[in-house]
């Protein structure tokens, strides 16, 4: 197969590096180099895996079980050796009273290695799950001024890459204690045996400890590098297939390609380099351990000569040299691991360290029955500190009334249907919803008295009848049916062979615009609330699909009360009354006739015969004020 | 937010492709061997590395096996001593001394060649995951729009990023492990048997047990990888959906229904999880059992041997330290087992996505396009996907041509074709039956890329890049200079909101970067297409969120740039088109009318009907009321 599909393209020739990048050029924020103990992350940790505690402690009991079962092998080997088969003084019996005792000690430990490996899988599953359940109903609550900083990427590598990250983890850390018993266990029987051999023997561990010192930083270094590379390539790629029709389109595949491959080159090296630093230990560490075999040879074999040391304990410090190593290779390995999983728990917990901003409280009152009304007192609020969006502003949407909105982009339409939704607190004046503060509601009865509908139509993967039921799980048939028909979407619904079952995928990019716009408003006739907060949602339909909308949208207000952010002329004259805005404060107020006559802004614009007041030059809204 | 995709819209009321692809990507499960081989025969393509990996990996097992020998001479030796075997000190010192520099240098050559086939093998891994990288990301591009609009975009990601790792991981930790593996045993148990037949068979006993446990093991996991895969895609899918909709979740206080959404599909992942974990791990504790027991028998027999004096004590203390050295690849089966399970499975999946063949692809004898007037012909065009959502024909018997220099207006209600048009001029999707020409050249018979260069196509959505503002209008002809970007930029009336920006073109834009409104993204879209001054300029419903007097603002300042172009609007404001040569009216992928604007007012069919309800001043009696009982949307989807 040939792996390379194209040949670079002859960039070189060119007279400059192009304008051009693939992937996130946002500076790095993330934080890779993260302690490889980081108290804060391992007491987080703790919390999560408390639920499961006594899972855990069978588990470490398991481990120690195990461990002392696998350090009691050699021993046996050892008394085999000295006991029952000294030269001409063999003992069958003895020999299978102990091949009766290994056999025994192989069970137990088959039993304790089952317990804990079983159980530390789980638990750490468990774990995992909880912990990407928790981010994710975290960000469920986390206001949406921090969602808006937040790209959809960014958080989902946090749910799913560092979550991952930590499943190695959790599975080898209880391992790791498996590993600590046994080294501190070999430590003693070795000295237990035979202090002096012991302590010869052991000597290599120091110079093990400061190799290991010297050469920690350059590789974690070397590691965490080729990780971050390697998330920047995958960034690129990711790119690359949510902009493939652009790409395609402008004929960027070959630059791109260039690009991508530049990127996946750097992460190649670091990635070689970082396995360089990783291998160098290995004949270090073997180096040590046959140093330590010579050593039992030369001063063991000394002892045994000098009568000193029995033959059977030699033999038993050759293995347990052998098994020394192990356990030291493999913590090495899980001190990597956990340098990784403390970066991966820091994200981690920086998302659920997200203060949510917007919290129900015990006084809050589930808002029901309510009349209707929608009411700003005083109103300042602003997304970024020192800059308000919307000034001092006071209004009331009696119950029933369907309000416009009009005014000039950055006006602070947008910000009022939000508000009215408490997707963000004011900083100045109150919001009253059926006469109750917004403070004081809890957010779900909230959301069930306000609906809202989004400029661009967001759709889920699900069928059309799971779309246009979405939250309200209790609604029928008929009831998704007769929203269907009151926005006209059902005549085009059932043309599909699957009707109302028909899937979705993509978030209804099988549909037209136009047409999940439609589906949105059935959505919302659904949810059957008693305040409908429409934020510039006719934009972007076709004139036909307008026709309907406009049509359901007269039905869809009946008896309701509508703050309407209105493009079109039909909706703004439809409407019963007329907010004008202009730089966050409210400048004329009115109907239709009344505006007009007054001669102001409004006036002004409408006479300028825009389609929508949106778009219209600065230059012509400032000569007006 | 900035959407997180371009939203994937093939023409309206109409999707994927499925001639012949009924679903362009399974699961990739099938021929499991096959793909294993396959990874196989690509770290075989690092021919020379792979042969001195091999040789590294022979030459540290030859190492490995040796330690227990030295040892086990090392302990009869000591043993010799003890026993009074005539020799002096000195011998007996000088014995010690060979034993332990046999060990330790024994240990070194072990380390230095494990070192170096770890770390070729690693070599070839990373290697290997980045060919299929590259691969991967050509093969993305290459393939076609109705590819695109099939899959999921978390599914190729997945693929993308996971697959890849899988792969890799097999190559690094699998093929060289089981090498070593193999060596091991045969090398050792070909010593083992020169030292004692019978014993040999004793320890080796678990072998073939622990290769039956890893092959069942390697069937169950791939199951249940298999699902597992599946769940936890569908989990990444309601997340991202989730995070990318999180304001409708809160218009709608949705959040208990989407973490009970999310909690159902979790449920069902951790199932699978759990599963996961028990086999593996159940299958890892079995396999060390059997070990074990086949040493326990070791020291029964093999006492029992040195007891009726067949072999020495060294000899017994050669076998157990032999055993002592398999312990960590037997521990390892487990790993090695799941990773091939993984590595079959993500293979399969990749190999699937790189084997497919883009349905729109240069014929072998593809020209390049002859320019020449720049006249584009649709010759009784029909087009149909012939999948659940676009049953029958989208487009059929179209015809109509543009010179350079004319405007085509094309006008219809939605699901009616009319960005299907706009999407089989570069090619986008091919025609299923009549022919595009463009100077007199079927464009089935020229390269994609001449074709393309010659058509700009403005589409609706406007897919932003995580680059500079200048970087994005500049995306086509990235070597354009300065002026030309802001050339094209004046054009589409997005200078002046750029200028105003704090670091101007330089501004980032994307998904972490300042957002843009709809109306600036589709300006921003213009201008990318302004810049290259295709021959052929299509306006697919490109103007919708821009107001009608910035679009004629819009229009009068890039006539300049179309005026030798063929140009065709596609809208669904009559404002926007009414001014073209010839205005075709679409309706269920048919031209029910055609002519210039003063023609088809004068005809009074359908476009008069439209224009009646568009353009007319609107009098003051209530809209709303006057629409109601319009004629319905007659969406062909």
């Amino acid at each position: 197969m040939p792996i390379r599909p194209t040949q670079k393209s002859d960039q070189i020739s060119r007279p400059r590096p192009p304008r051009a990048v693939v992937g996130s050029q946002v500076s790095r924020d993330e934080k890779i180099f993260a302690a490889a103990f980081d108290g804060h992350v391992i007491r987080r940790f703790v919390g999560f895996v408390r639920p499961y505690r006594r899972f855990l402690y069978i588990a470490v009991v398991a481990v120690i079980v195990f461990t002392l079962t696998q350090l009691t092998i050699p021993l046996i080997l050892r008394f085999v050796i000295d006991n029952a088969l000294v030269k001409e003084a063999t003992n069958r019996d003895l020999l299978e009273l102990a091949a009766l005792a290994f056999g025994a000690m192989i069970f137990i430990n088959y039993i304790a290695n089952s317990i804990q490996q079983v159980t530390v899988g789980r638990v750490a599953e468990r774990v995992l799950f909880d912990l990407r359940r928790a981010m994710y109903v975290h960000l469920q609550k986390v206001s949406l001024s921090f969602m808006d900083k937040t790209e959809v990427g960014r958080l989902m590598s946090r749910l799913q890459g560092d979550v991952n990250a930590l499943q190695e983890f959790l599975e080898t850390s209880v391992y790791a204690i498996g590993d600590i018993v046994l080294l501190s266990g070999i430590t003693i029987v070795l000295v237990m045996l035979d202090w002096k051999l012991g302590l010869f023997t052991l000597s290599v561990v120091p110079t093990l400890l400061i190799v290991r010192i010297i050469w920690l930083p350059y590789a974690r270094r070397a590691f965490l590098l080729a990780r971050e590379l390697a998330s920047v390539v995958n960034g690129a790629l990711a790119e690359g297939i949510h902009g493939v029709r652009t790409v395609q389109g402008m004929l960027r595949e070959k630059v791109n390609f260039d690009l991508f491959d530049d990127k996946a080159s750097e992460s190649l090296r670091a990635h070689l380099r970082a396995s360089k630093f990783a291998q160098v230990m290995v004949p270090i560490v073997d180096t040590l351990s046959g140093g330590a075999m010579a050593i039992v040879v030369i001063i063991g074999g000394n002892l045994v000569l000098g009568g000193e040391l029995d033959l059977g304990i030699m033999v038993a410090f050759m293995f347990y040299i052998q098994r020394f190593f192990d356990p030291i290779r493999s913590l090495t390995i899980q001190y990597s691991i956990m340098q990784r999983a403390m970066a991966s728990g820091q994200r981690i917990f920086e998302v659920l360290d997200v203060p949510v901003d917007i919290i129900d409280d015990a006084n809050s009152i589930e808002l029901k029955d309510i009349d209707g009304s929608i009411e700003f007192r005083n109103v300042t609020f602003g997304y970024l500190p020192d800059q308000p969006i919307l000034h001092d502003i006071s209004f009331r949407v009696n119950p029933g009334e369907t309000v416009a909105l009009v005014g000039p982009t950055g006006s602070g339409k947008t910000s009022i249907t939000a508000l009215a939704h408490r997707f963000y607190e004011t900083w100045e004046g109150q919001i009253l919803i059926g006469g109750h503060d917004v403070r004081d509601v809890t957010q779900d009865s909230l959301g069930r008295q306000v609906s809202m509908v989004l400029q661009e139509p967001f759709l889920f993967t699900g069928t059309i009848q799971e779309n246009i039921r979405y939250r309200k799980a209790e609604a029928t048939r008929q009831d998704i049916e007769a929203a269907a028909k009151a926005v006209g979407a059902h005549d085009f619904i059932t043309k599909l062979p699957l009707g109302y079952e028909s899937m979705l995928e993509q978030r209804g990019g099988n549909l037209s615009i136009g047409q999940r716009q439609l589906i949105s408003f059935a959505r919302a006739i659904v949810a059957d609330s008693k305040i409908l907060v429409l934020d510039e949602a006719t934009a972007n339909i076709d004139s036909y699909t307008e026709m309907q909308i406009q049509t359901a949208l007269a039905r869809l207000l009946e008896g309701r009360t509508g703050l309407v952010i209105a493009h079109r002329l039909a909706t703004i004259r439809g409407a019963d009354r007329i907010i004008v805005l202009q730089n966050g404060r409210i400048i004329e107020t009115g109907t239709h006739p009344e505006l007009m006559q007054h001669g102001g802004l409004y006036a002004r614009l409408y006479s300028l015969n825009y389609a929508s007041f949106d778009d219209i030059p600065d230059e012509l809204v400032h000569v007006s004020t | 937010m900035t959407s997180t995709s371009e939203s994937a819209r093939p023409p309206k009321g109409s999707r994927a492709e499925s001639y012949g692809q009924a679903k362009a990507l399974g699961s990739g499960a099938e021929h499991s061997v096959g793909t294993l081989l396959r990874i196989a025969r690509m770290a075989l393509g690092y021919r020379w590395r792979m042969l001195i990996a091999v040789g590294a990996v022979i030459v540290a097992a030859i190492f490995q096996l040796l330690i227990p020998q030295f040892l086990g001479n090392a302990v009869d030796n000591a043993q010799g001593l003890l026993a009074g075997v005539p020799g002096t000190e000195a011998e007996a010192q000088s014995a010690l001394l060979v034993a332990a520099a046999l060990l330790l240098g024994a240990a070194i050559c072990r380390g230095l060649f494990t070192m170096v086939h770890n770390y070729i093998g690693e070599a070839i891994g990373h290697g290997i995951g980045y060919e299929l990288r590259l691969a991967y990301y050509a093969k993305l591009q290459q393939l076609s729009f109705s590819f695109h609009d099939s899959v999921h975009t978390g599914d190729l990601i997945t693929r993308g990023m996971l697959d890849v790792e899988g792969v890799r991981m097999f190559v690094d930790a699998g093929i060289l492990r089981i090498i070593l593996l193999v060596i091991l045993i045969t090398v050792g148990s070909y010593l083992l048997v020169s030292t004692d037949a019978a014993l040999a068979a004793v320890s080796l006993s678990f072998v073939p047990f622990v290769a039956w446990r890893a092959v069942v093991a390697r069937l169950k996991l791939r199951r249940i990888w298999l699902n597992l895969q599946e769940r936890l895609g569908e989990l990444t899918r309601i997340m991202e959906e989730n995070l990318g909709g999180i304001r409708v979740v809160r218009a709608f206080a949705a959040q208990d229904y989407e973490i009970s959404k999310f909690g159902d599909m979790s449920d069902k992942a951790f199932e699978f999880a759990n599963e996961r974990v028990t086999v593996r791990m159940r299958n890892t504790t079995v396999m060390s059992f059997a070990y074990f027991i086949a040493m326990g028998l070791v020291l029964w027999f093999g006492g029992l041997k040195v007891i009726s004096g067949d072999i020495t004590v060294g000899q017994l203390a050669e076998f157990l330290a032999f055993m002592a050295i398999l312990q960590m690849p037997v521990r390892q089966i487990g790993m090695m087992v799941n990773s091939i399970a993984r590595a079959s499975i993500s293979g399969g999946r990749l190999f699937e996505f790189l084997d497919l063949e883009p349905q729109i692809r240069n014929k072998p004898d593809a020209k390049n396009l002859q320019l020449t007037d720049g006249v584009l012909r649709f010759e009784n065009v029909g087009f149909a996907f012939g999948d659940e959502f676009g049953v029958g024909n989208v487009l059929s018997g179209i015809s109509f041509s543009a010179r350079p220099g004319q405007t085509i207006g094309i006008v219809g209600p939605p699901g009616s074709g009319k960005s299907t048009i706009a999407h089989l001029i570069p090619r986008y999707y091919d025609v299923t039956s009549g022919r595009i020409m463009i100077d007199g050249q079927d464009i089935r018979d020229l390269t994609i890329e001449s074709v393309r260069q010659a058509v700009g196509v403005v589409q609706q959505d406007t897919f932003l890049f995580t680059a500079s503002i200048e970087n994005n209008v500049a995306y086509g002809d990235p070597w354009a200079d300065g002026d030309r970007i802001e050339f094209a930029a004046v054009g589409a009336q997005l200078h002046d909101h750029v200028r105003r920006l704090p670091t101007g073109y330089e501004t980032l834009v994307g998904e972490r970067g300042v957002s843009l409104s709809g109306g600036q993204r589709q300006r921003l879209s213009i201008a990318r297409s302004v810049m290259l001054k295709p021959a052929i300029m299509v306006f697919d419903d490109s103007t919708a969120a821009i107001d009608a007097a910035t679009e004629q603002r819009i229009r009068a300042s890039i006539r300049e740039v179309t005026k030798d172009q063929a140009v065709i609007i596609i809208s669904h404001r009559l404002s926007s088109l009414m001014h073209a040569n010839e205005i075709l009216f679409l309706e269920e992928g048919r031209i029910v009318e055609h002519g210039s604007h003063d023609e088809l007012i004068a005809q009074g069919g359908k476009y008069r009907d439209l224009y009646e309800l568009q353009i007319k001043p609107g009098e003051d009696h209530g809209v709303m009321s006057d629409l109601a009982g319009q004629p319905d949307d007659d969406s062909a989807a």
